[in-house]
């Protein structure tokens, strides 16, 4: 019976800790408000920031961006994470409805599952922005993504210029169907074309550095010659890296990844890897917030608003 | 006196810790108690607690199945797909069900008629089920638009009946169903007395194979059921679909008071688990709990709830 009470006991004080240490940034504003009405309007603004997964560092970033920003000019946002499952994320988003935002930073697990979330959200009248991947219903009042297609474009002339306009060139694909590896794969292939380059393998790796390593394995075997690696993330670039470093072949294969990524910047610096294309999440992110911020205030927003990238190249 | 008060305590000690857990939320977040965020507690609760009924036929006999995420996403996989080519609601539904019986059904022969481990056997067809989804939907979700068949099915995970979201609704069924089941049927009993010693079960003339066969084809067309809520409420079958639903499903059963070497507890403490665990999300995102700190809570709250089972 005792042991009972207090491990209720006890759970109750953590349960009431862990409210006290986060409700610090959300109940200062609220306090201000009762002191002057009319600040108080943009001083208990909150919004909320929906993410798909919190493994990837570049979803890392954004939240961190997030909480800079909150942390500078006093707005309150609520980042909730969706553990890359389409159910928990419009869980999320319902929670937020319940907490009745003023508007919504949403990136989807996936474009198709979170219609459904974005179409609560124009119920219950609450704004929606989404960043980085798009919605495929309800309505979305604008979408800020990385102009995808330009950073393989990018990557594409860069590879044709290490390889002096010849050669052979392999494809590591995204999650098949995934916009990211249609939109860089598309760009790509768009400067292999115009310089008559041929890709000799195209295989998908998933987005993941396992498989890139096992995948690129693969095409050692079966490709004698090969020139130059193009994956759709720094993750399978790396992946790649790995099994070309076993093969005995980093000297002569140059390998080009997309993101940008913490290991893959330092491959560059290196010179393991030839070149990252870099989005710019942290710039993806304030432009995000600032134009929910003006649909807040009633302003009309862009339809999309392209994210610029930049290659990283030693 | 004292006696009777630790056995009340002891009786209802799921719904206490419940009780207590919504009070201390809702001192702390008054807006817990709209019935609007309710309404949407249960419901986002009511995939978890229907997996979690069917599991805990599986624990209670003492096994269990760590397939059922993949069963789910499986069979929601074909449910999309035969929305998306607008078949017959009613086939689509019976079809998508009749894949979990038989996703149970082969956990089941494969425990009972080749005496195989259940975590062994249901690992393997987890890993089976999964890649089947992937091959079936080509790695790539199935979406339906709201025509055809696709309003209907729409209708079973956005729509309430009397003013009560529908898969709340489905859930308590199979609550009612599963507590009349393990309660009130000879089959129940014997699951019970399976779990308690499947020797002795066994001497006394129950065909425990039979009936550890039924547990597991009950789960199996549970996880199904699962299945149709989730791709109704999305409009949408996505290939990596309930990753990790087991683990939820098997800590809702555990918070429940059900014993995993199986033969003691009650279907009811499963569906509080899985209460405790929806209520737990919920109140979390409601305070700003920051999300690397909700899966440090959401394990705390296991143990601490497990801790509380071991003082028997």
């Amino acid at each position: 019976m005792k042991k009972l009470f207090s491990v209720v006991l006890a759970t109750t004080l953590m349960f009431a800790a862990v409210g006290c240490g986060s409700s610090t940034t959300s109940e200062a504003p609220a306090a201000d408000a009762g002191a002057s009405e009319e600040v108080a309007t943009e001083e208990a603004m909150t919004i909320g920031l929906v993410l798909p997964t919190l493994t990837t560092e570049f979803f890392v970033t954004i939240k961190e961006t997030a909480e800079a920003y909150a942390a500078e000019t006093g707005l309150n946002i609520v980042i909730l994470d969706s553990q890359d499952d389409a159910v928990k994320q419009s869980s999320n988003v319902e929670d937020l409805i319940t907490k009745k935002v003023d508007g919504i930073l949403l990136i989807p697990t996936d474009s198709d599952a979170v219609a459904t979330a974005v179409e609560d959200l124009n119920a219950a009248g609450i704004p929606v922005i989404t960043l980085d991947r798009s919605a495929n219903g309800g309505e979305v009042l604008s979408h800020i993504a990385s102009d995808n297609v330009a950073g393989g474009v990018m990557a594409g002339e860069y590879i044709v210029e290490l390889l002096g306009g010849a050669g052979k060139v392999v494809e590591l694909e995204g999650v098949p169907g995934a916009s990211a590896t249609r939109e860089r794969g598309e760009g790509f292939n768009i400067a292999m074309d115009a310089a008559g380059i041929e890709v000799v393998a195209r295989q998908t790796a998933n987005f993941s550095k396992a498989e890139g390593l096992t995948v690129m394995e693969n095409i050692l075997q079966a490709q004698p010659e090969i020139d130059a690696v193009f994956a759709h993330n720094d993750e399978m670039a790396l992946g790649a890296m790995e099994a070309i470093d076993a093969a005995g072949r980093s000297g002569e294969i140059k390998i080009v990844g997309f993101d940008a990524s913490a290991d893959a910047v330092a491959a560059v610096a290196e010179g393991t890897m030839a070149a990252t294309v870099a989005q710019k999440p942290d710039l993806m992110t304030t432009t995000g917030i600032e134009t929910l911020l003006q649909a807040i205030a009633g302003e009309t927003v862009p339809e999309s608003v392209p994210v610029e990238l930049a290659l990283v190249a030693e | 006196m004292r006696k009777s008060v630790s056995y009340y305590v002891e009786k209802y000690r799921p719904i206490i810790i419940l009780v207590v857990f919504m009070i201390a939320i809702s001192i702390m977040r008054p807006e817990f108690l709209q019935p609007s965020n309710l309404s949407n507690v249960l419901r986002q609760t009511s995939v978890n607690a229907i997996i979690a009924a069917g599991m805990s036929f599986a624990i209670l006999t003492g096994g269990i199945d760590i397939s059922v995420g993949s069963t789910l996403a499986f069979s929601g996989a074909v449910s999309a797909y035969m929305v998306l080519n607008n078949y017959n609601i009613i086939v689509v539904i019976l079809v998508t069900l009749t894949i979990g019986v038989i996703a149970g059904a082969m956990n089941g022969l494969f425990i009972t008629k080749f005496k195989l481990q259940p975590f062994i056997v249901t690992l393997a067809t987890m890993t089976i089920f999964r890649g089947m989804t992937t091959v079936f939907t080509q790695g790539r979700p199935i979406s339906f638009k709201s025509e055809g068949t696709g309003i209907m099915y729409r209708f079973i995970g956005k729509e309430s009946l009397f003013g009560i979201p529908i898969p709340i609704i489905i859930m308590v069924v199979v609550y009612i169903l599963g507590y009349y089941l393990l309660n009130h049927t000879s089959f129940g009993r014997y699951i019970y007395a399976i779990g308690c010693n499947e020797d002795a079960a066994h001497l006394s003339g129950i065909n425990t194979k039979k009936v550890k066969f039924m547990a597991y084809v009950i789960n199996g067309c549970l996880a199904a059921l699962a299945a149709i809520i989730v791709t109704a409420r999305l409009s949408s079958a996505q290939p990596t679909a309930g990753d990790g639903y087991e683990l939820d499903a098997i800590a809702a059963v555990v918070l429940g008071g059900t014993s995993l070497a199986g033969g003691r507890g009650k279907i009811t403490g499963t569906i509080i688990g899985a209460m405790i665990i929806g209520m737990l999300s919920n109140a979390l995102n409601l305070m700003d709990v920051s999300s690397y700190y909700q899966t440090i809570i959401k394990g705390l709250v296991i143990l601490v709830a497990v801790l509380l089972d071991r003082e028997k």
